[in-house]
């Protein structure tokens, strides 16, 4: 029954790459939704409902996955035997050791109700985010690296030990970023949903 | 079993919108959508239902007249008990005349007269008038359905008006968000591609949606709502003003009569209603020789209903920023909905969305219209148009220490899936329990609980060596499946998921049984009823042909056969069985065959005496 392939750069008949064309996705996810959403199947056998299902199921989650560019790393680092790991954003890049420390006293401080760490912290917000736009350049690079590389070979493996390095970097920062707005803001984020990155 | 008319006699799949206040029904018909009408003409079936003295459950506008008359035995708004506990209700139990009887607690029971009934049978009920409706004005019967729901519904939500669905005898093959709905009905594809936001504030609901239009498809790229935000809320409001005027008026508290207090409501809400045509109206009451006149214009209505519309203008912020647009990139607004007759409503929606809101297509059947165009695309007579929808609420698992461990997140186009390996955490354990969540928080005891389940059968081994894939996935109606296998041997785990809301499937089973057999019993007492009524005729004209000369001419034989008739009719005339009494009006008809002909003989023969023959 499982006919399609669950592998997201097939289904979506892409080559595997970093750089990826947004408009081109979009209109292929468009086209592989005509083809296969089960709305197109309900007059057809449980099997082909079945099918369409699975199908769509894989198409929207790839779609959802390739678009974002990080999820899209991460994927594919995934899939080459790079595996994320669980203690993935643990280890405090060294060159932003001080400026964690400086940062968790600061959040404390706010905690224990202390409104003089609030401009700190909002400083300190400015500059993870910018360091986040410098981190996402970084990845543009290497992303671009690793596309020009031949595939599975050792320059190509590089690129992708270096991407992951990269990426549990700016997955730290976001944490932080997660944080500060948190403490800045306890009403809104305690409605406020987990970011839509999982 | 299926009866098969050829391709262009297959019968109709139906576009339902079930909505809080009012339902419809509609059709996909070679020149677009078309609301079906009742036999009386009328389009809005009232989502009112009740229970007759006999027993028999009624919806509609027969039920809308029982709620000043029987209104202990009727009920309103009941979709917003749909798929909840009495945990979810508490507040809504205040406002509303719900009798809830014992046994409530996961799936809520509704008393009505000496009977009770879940939310899901009452809701069948309005789907059936629905169904008999659209089989009376299309001469075919109805099978298969789209239903509207909520976009904001969750999955119990959902499953319960699927059941609903089932007990009126219908196929529910698609449940369609009903923003997403009106957004087909409105044909805006055809126009432009762009980005619409669909603002619906129904009786009950409040849903925006956000899509983007590209060469036929609806892509929804976010949504938020409140399901429990409507028009209800504002007669609420009203309505508790005005409660408290009659008391300080009357001198006694009025909200404890039933009746009174529907009587009230309705003078508030045709308040209401006037006040979006008129810049000033009046609740008027005449009660047991008292009366209560309170007059309101728009000014102070706007000032009442504002901190209402406020949260819908929330709600629709925080949607842009879920879709990652701003106001000025919505090309296009819909209203849906008859809350969004209000002039407050269509300002405050303008203001927001920097859009003047299209209004043109009537609020109250736009939803029913893009039902019946989705109905279309699932019969393969709509293909130029497709609806990508999306999961209203992140779906998760609770992890250590009570925390939602997020697998599928708010937003995701459906059908989405997400997979999860689980493990045993003891040597030999054969069992792994989970506890599927919906929401946005990050605590279980704050997010909805939909299902806790035990993967079992697994293969005893040493803790952590099990490797159990499970796979859940959101279907395009937006309720959960899940299946489970061995990542290890690739065998498929039994994986049952109970709801922790709702019936389940033996309970809904049961009552599709039930309602059979009800429906089985209404026939049988019809059809008793109409032998009686035909005996009753017979009956009748018999004793009146006995008075005439031609029954004294019949011979001694024929006089005393119909004589025997007659008392055999009457014998059985209260009996249960139809059939035998119909047996005894034949009886007596031929009995009388006679009489009947010596009757048009002197008929004839005394109209010809009286005519002069020249």
């Amino acid at each position: 029954m499982s006919s399609v392939s669950r592998n997201f750069y097939e289904f979506f008949g892409l080559d595997k790459k970093l750089v990826i064309d947004n408009d081109h996705l979009q209109k292929r996810f468009y086209d592989l939704s005509r083809q296969w959403h089960p709305d197109r199947f309900s007059r057809k056998s449980p099997e082909e409902q079945a099918q369409a299902l699975e199908a769509t199921s894989v198409l929207n989650d790839g779609y959802r996955t390739l678009r974002d560019p990080v999820r899209r790393a991460e994927y594919l680092l995934t899939e080459e035997g790079f595996p994320i790991g669980e203690q993935r954003s643990k280890d405090v890049p060294p060159e932003l050791l001080e400026e964690v420390f400086e940062l968790n006293m600061a959040l404390e401080e706010l905690k224990g109700g202390d409104e003089d760490a609030r401009p700190q912290l909002e400083t300190a917000r400015v500059n993870f985010v910018r360091l986040r736009t410098d981190i996402d350049g970084e990845l543009e690079d290497l992303f671009a690296r690793y596309d020009a590389a031949e595939p599975e070979s050792k320059s190509a493996r590089q690129a992708l030990h270096e991407i992951r390095g990269v990426l549990n970097r700016r997955r730290y920062i976001e944490n932080l970023i997660r944080d500060v707005d948190r403490a800045l803001n306890p009403a809104a984020s305690a409605a406020e949903p987990v970011q839509d990155r999982l | 079993m299926q009866i098969d008319f050829g391709e262009n006699r297959k019968s109709k799949i139906v576009g339902i919108d079930l909505g809080t206040t009012n339902s419809l029904v509609a059709v996909m018909e070679l020149t677009g959508p078309r609301i079906l009408e009742d036999p009386q003409g009328r389009k809005i079936v009232p989502s009112i239902v009740s229970v007759t003295s006999e027993g028999k459950l009624v919806a509609g506008e027969e039920a809308r007249e029982m709620l000043l008359t029987a209104p202990e035995r009727t009920v309103y708004s009941v979709k917003r008990l749909m798929g909840r506990g009495i945990a979810d209700v508490g507040e809504e139990l205040k406002l509303f005349p719900f009798r809830i009887a014992e046994n409530s607690e996961s799936v809520i029971r509704l008393r009505l007269g000496d009977r009770t009934f879940t939310p899901p049978e009452i809701s069948a009920a309005v789907l059936r008038t629905l169904k008999e409706n659209a089989e009376a004005a299309l001469g075919a019967p109805v099978t298969e359905a789209v239903i509207t729901v909520p976009a904001y519904f969750n999955d119990a939500q959902r499953q319960a008006t699927k059941d609903a669905g089932r007990l009126a005898g219908l196929e529910v093959l698609r449940l369609v968000n009903e923003p997403t709905a009106a957004s087909l009905a409105y044909g805006l594809d055809k126009r432009q591609n762009g980005i619409v936001a669909v603002y619906d504030f129904g009786g009950g609901t409040f849903d925006i949606s956000i899509l983007r239009l590209h060469d036929g498809i609806f892509e929804v790229l976010a949504t938020n709502g409140d399901t429990h935000l409507g028009g209800d809320d504002i007669d609420n409001l009203l309505l508790r003003i005005a409660l408290e005027d009659v008391q300080s008026e009357w001198g006694y508290d009025l909200s404890s009569d039933s009746e009174g207090v529907q009587r009230l409501r309705r003078a508030v809400i045709r308040a209401k209603e006037e006040l979006s045509f008129v810049p000033e109206s009046t609740i008027e009451l005449e009660y047991h020789g008292k009366a209560y006149r309170r007059s309101i214009d728009r000014e102070l209505f706007d000032r009442l209903v504002s901190p209402i519309i406020e949260r819908t203008l929330e709600r629709c912020r925080a949607c842009l920023e879920d879709a990652h647009l701003g106001a000025e990139d919505i090309n296009e607004v819909v209203m849906v909905g008859g809350s969004t007759r209000i002039p407050l409503v269509r300002t405050a929606v303008e203001r927001v969305f920097k859009a003047k809101p299209h209004t043109e297509l009537n609020p109250d059947e736009v939803v029913a219209l893009g039902a019946a165009v989705q109905a279309g695309i699932l019969a393969g007579e709509v293909e130029d148009k497709l609806l990508l929808d999306v999961t209203p609420l992140s779906l998760g698992i609770e992890t250590m220490g009570g925390v939602v461990s997020k697998l599928i997140a708010r937003n995701s186009t459906i059908p989405a899936s997400a997979i999860e390996t689980f493990t045993t955490a003891v040597d030999g354990q054969r069992n792994v329990l989970i506890h599927v969540l919906q929401g946005e928080r990050e605590l279980v005891k704050d997010c909805r609980s939909l299902a806790r389940f035990d993967l079992t059968g697994i293969d005893p081994l040493p803790a952590g060596m099990a490797r159990i894939e499970v796979r859940f996935l959101i279907d395009a109606n937006g309720i959960l499946n899940v299946t489970a296998r061995d990542a290890r041997t690739g065998k498929g785990q039994s994986v049952e998921v109970k709801p922790s809301y709702g019936l389940t499937e033996e309970q809904v089973e049961a009552m599709i049984v039930e309602s059979f057999e009800k429906a089985e019993e209404d026939m049988r007492e019809r059809q008793v009823r109409e032998a009686r009524v035909e005996a009753d005729n017979i009956l009748a004209a018999t004793e009146k042909a006995q008075k005439y000369p031609a029954y004294e001419d019949l011979p001694r034989e024929e006089k005393s056969a119909i004589e025997t008739a007659k008392r055999e009719l009457q014998a059985v005339y209260h009996n249960d069985d139809h059939r035998l009494i119909n047996e005894k009006i034949e009886a007596l008809n031929s009995a009388t065959q006679k009489l009947a002909e010596n009757l048009m003989n002197t008929a004839v023969g005394g109209a010809l005496k009286g005519t002069k023959i020249d």
